[in-house]
């Protein structure tokens, strides 16, 4: 069975169809790409899958549960989490209790416990803290911890997003733009990290992204959606060459 | 160890404070207008850091904290009245807190109902019609509340001849509201606060950590009611009206958003000061408001901004010298 | 027919009352519309329009007409002196700072109000002087009749302001994108400054016919209807001209029905309720327009 299965997914806005139609299917410990011009639909494809929209057609399944009309915390819980093109972090907050906002559903205790400290609170928030700051070591974010957030350069903000998300033990990623306003060394350190996930955690990753060299550099597959709709799938190799995909690029 | 250290400091502070007001009550150094201040000097401190959850760590803005203070007051007043004498005191005060504490509690779900479908302006404008709402329908309830004439003949039992009670709810209330920000609860609110869409997508359930926050702001608030109604004796809605509701929120502005300490500060500091300003008597309001205006241009004046940019340098340049 | 009449009568009262508040509640929503706050202390322009009102007829003895026009004049200028000490200062701090702001501004008119004219109230009789009219059985009270044409010409000049000369093109832009209109060389500051005056001459105007209907003058006078013309500007949706209009008018005729046929104490709690309800079904309101966040 397929990790994520998406079967005929649709949706419009009064009339536009943003996505028609779209098929994916994506095996575990996959790294797969989605890539098309600019208002192809895919950041909208991927508000589909995390639940922020819903759709008007099309199912989505998750190890054959079907997930549409699930809450977005709800999607996170149930193992995909997701980065956002326009960087969302929590601002306010440092580093390190960034991560720790997503370790939420993983360490639990009652709202008493929080309330007056209990014995039992301490005890969490010890493997709370060890457990953040195990993640922040993968991404070498461990010496910001006391930052805020808004505080990281841009390159170490976009880090800490997917640190953040994998931090909620996901079964599938989906990293939008993960290279978007960054510099060529920024870019080739994201894609060590990239893999350096996809070793460590065993995690399916499937990712927008605009960057060529990225994506034929690390994705195994790529689907090109174009004016919402699937244009073309394959490996890297057969989708960059087909006629198709060239001309949605470049044009005729 | 850092955070013991903090928490030394802290109760060496409470227990400094406790038995400076105790010292002076005993030997009789203060001025009966400065023994009357005791108990809403505590009511608003507790009212000022259970409205920072919301607006410091949520960050809604609400303008109708007093409603959930009103309905408290008045639960804990008839409670109060009813147990009079039928309880020893030791008991009924206590459970008046509880029981308007609950209350209002109930209060802050019924509220807590349009958070989750308004924001910013438009959630401020409807809490202050809510405490509008609630203002006047305790005002139509004239056989239970004695409406506008008021709830009168409510045993004085919070009083600051009780100090030490009151004193002990406050650090409660204070202390919950501390634990609570530095726990999942209270990261989750904070993240809630700082990003919701992120919130969401990292597996918080935003719409439930907001009714959490706004259920245990009231609750607070409501305890804090009942210790407002055992020091008056007498409540009448005019007291609970809008103006109650921000000047809370001023002081929780004033001691900078999302600082418990800023908010205790800010609270006693305005709570003394139109009894300090007493002598200046017609100008006292007008001293108040004018401070109020330069010290809210002043936190965000170039001056300020110089000043602070001056210290981090010299911060920074430490920094250097020791590495 | 008596019940039809008495109907009437109400609807007239509200709309008395009501035109009053959507002329304040316009202040209010232009001032957000473009300078993004809530401007707390507009409520006491009204309370400020009335006093000077006071001062020029009953204590300089001067003109009504021209007793009216100073007060406008006054109320204009003092709205630019506030935006300009108290509100510009703080263009780029955060909301609730200006806000704190906009309260403290409040207090300190109600204050100095206070200590010029005393907490005792200062009977001041109406200054307008018309006959009321007689249709069928119903009375309407000159008092009623000027409120309704002065409120409507005020509307009508104010949409012909905002939407055909060059200074209400640039207000627009100002409230769409500061940044942008800026870029595009509107002066924003001198467009800020000028909402503030416009909406501050309107406060004048309900001032002088506020109290023209109560007849006696307090520091506190503008706090209530200044309230009210706030829930009247976010029920229509707070930042839309016509929705502050619409707004004000449905507030205070919900409010005379209420206080007519269901209870004067309760009267408020309605109309509160009347605004929680709307939005709860319509979140920025009747008129205002939805914000969705993009993911």
């Amino acid at each position: 069975m397929a990790l994520l299965e998406v079967k005929n997914l649709g949706i419009s806005f009064g009339g536009l169809k943003a996505v028609e139609n779209l098929n994916m299917k994506i095996e575990k410990g996959a790294l797969v790409g989605l890539i098309g011009p600019n208002g192809a639909g895919k950041t909208t494809a991927f508000n589909l899958l995390t639940g922020v929209y819903l759709p008007t057609s099309g199912s989505i399944l998750l190890e054959g549960k079907n997930i549409v009309g699930k809450k977005p915390a709800e999607i996170c819980q149930a193992g995909i989490a997701r980065t956002f093109q326009n960087i969302r972090l929590f601002s306010k907050m440092t580093v390190i209790d960034n991560v720790k906002v997503a370790l939420h559903n993983h360490f639990k205790y009652g709202l008493v416990s929080s309330l007056i400290h209990t014995p039992g609170y301490f005890k969490k928030e010890q493997e709370i803290q060890e457990r953040a700051e195990e993640i922040l070591k993968i991404f070498e974010l461990e010496s910001y911890q006391d930052t805020l957030a808004s505080n990281l350069p841009y390159g170490k903000q976009r880090k800490l997003e997917i640190a953040r998300a994998l931090a909620t033990d996901p079964k599938l990623l989906l990293l939008d733009e993960p290279a978007a306003g960054m510099n060529p060394n920024e870019t080739a350190e994201l894609m060590e990290t990239i893999e350096l996930i996809r070793e460590k955690f065993g995690i399916t990753i499937l990712l927008i992204e605009h960057d060529m060299k990225l994506v034929a550099g690390i994705c195994e597959y790529i689907y090109v959606l174009n004016f919402g709709t699937e244009l073309a799938n394959g490996t890297p190799q057969e989708v960059l060459n087909d006629p198709q995909v060239v001309k949605a690029y470049l044009g005729e | 160890m850092k955070i013991n250290k903090k928490l030394i400091i802290n109760g060496v502070i409470a227990i400094a404070v406790y038995a400076a007001v105790m010292g002076l009550v005993g030997a009789g150094a203060l001025s009966r207008q400065m023994m009357s201040l005791i108990t809403p000097i505590c009511v608003y401190v507790m009212l000022a850091v259970s409205l920072s959850l919301v607006v410091g760590f949520l960050g809604e803005l609400s303008l109708g904290h007093a409603a959930f203070m009103s309905i408290g007051a008045y639960a804990g007043g008839l409670f109060l009245i009813g147990t009079e004498e039928v309880l020893p005191t030791v008991v009924s005060i206590p459970l008046a807190v509880i029981l308007g504490g609950a209350c209002a509690a109930v209060l802050g779900v019924i509220i807590g109902i349009p958070v989750l479908r308004l924001k910013g302006d438009y959630l401020a404008i409807v809490t202050l019609g809510f405490g509008e709402i609630v203002k006047s329908v305790f005002n139509a309830m004239t056989g239970i509340t004695g409406g506008a004439k008021g709830l009168s003949g409510i045993p004085l039992v919070t009083t600051y001849r009780n100090f030490t009670f009151v004193f002990i709810l406050m650090l409660l209330v204070i202390i919950v509201v501390a634990h609570m920000v530095n726990s999942r609860h209270g990261r989750a609110v904070c993240a809630v606060r700082d990003n919701y869409i992120a919130a969401e997508a990292v597996g918080i359930p935003v719409s439930k950590y907001k009714i959490l926050a706004f259920v245990v702001a009231a609750f607070l608030a409501g305890m804090a009611g009942v210790v407002y109604a055992g020091n008056l004796g007498i409540l009448k809605p005019v007291n609970f009206d809008y103006n109650t509701s921000i000047e809370i929120l001023v002081m929780v502005v004033l001691g900078g958003m999302g600082s418990i300490r800023g908010s205790i500060i800010a609270a006693v500091i305005l709570t003394a000061l139109p009894e300090v300003l007493r002598g200046a008597a017609d100008y006292r309001m007008f001293i108040y408001a004018l401070a109020l205006i330069i010290m809210m241009l002043f936190n965000n004046s170039a001056f300020k901004k110089n000043l602070i940019d001056k210290k981090n340098l010299r911060h920074a340049e430490k920094l250097q010298k020791e590495a | 027919m008596d019940l039809i009449n008495a109907i009437l009568e109400q609807i007239l009262n509200g709309l008395r009352t009501g035109s009053i508040y959507a002329l304040i509640a316009l202040g209010y929503t232009m001032v957000y519309g473009i300078a993004k706050m809530i401007n707390f202390a507009h409520g006491d322009i009204i309370m400020v329009g009335a006093y000077a009102l006071y001062v020029f007829v009953g204590v300089l003895k001067i003109n009504p007409v021209l007793a009216a026009i100073l007060t406008i004049a006054v109320c204009a200028l003092l709205g630019i002196t506030i935006e300009k000490v108290a509100y510009k200062p703080l263009r780029n701090a955060q909301p609730l700072a200006v806000l704190i702001t906009a309260i403290g501004m409040s207090y300190l008119l109600q204050n100095v109000a206070l200590l010029i004219f005393k907490a005792t109230p200062i009977p001041f009789g109406s200054i307008i002087k018309v006959p009321s009219v007689k249709i069928g059985a119903l009375n309407i009270s000159g008092l009623t009749i000027v409120t309704l044409v002065v409120t409507t010409i005020s509307m009508i000049l104010l949409t012909l302001f905002i939407n055909k000369t060059k200074m209400g093109r640039a207000m627009r832009a100002v409230s769409e994108d500061k940044g942008a209109a800026e870029l595009m060389g509107i002066n924003v500051n001198q467009t800020i400054s000028m909402t503030f005056a416009i909406g501050s001459a309107l406060a004048a105007v309900a001032g002088i016919l506020y109290i023209s209907q109560y007849e006696s003058l307090l520091p506190t006078l503008g706090a209530l209807p200044g309230i009210k013309a706030f829930v009247a500007a976010v029920l229509g949706g707070i930042g839309s001209i016509p929705g502050a209009m619409l707004g004000g008018i449905i507030l205070g005729i919900i409010e005379s029905m209420s206080k007519a046929y269901i209870s004067t104490q309760l009267a408020d709690a309605i109309v509160f309720g009347v605004l929680v309800i709307v939005l709860l079904v319509r979140p920025s309101g009747l008129l205002g327009k939805m914000k969705i966040e993009k993911v």
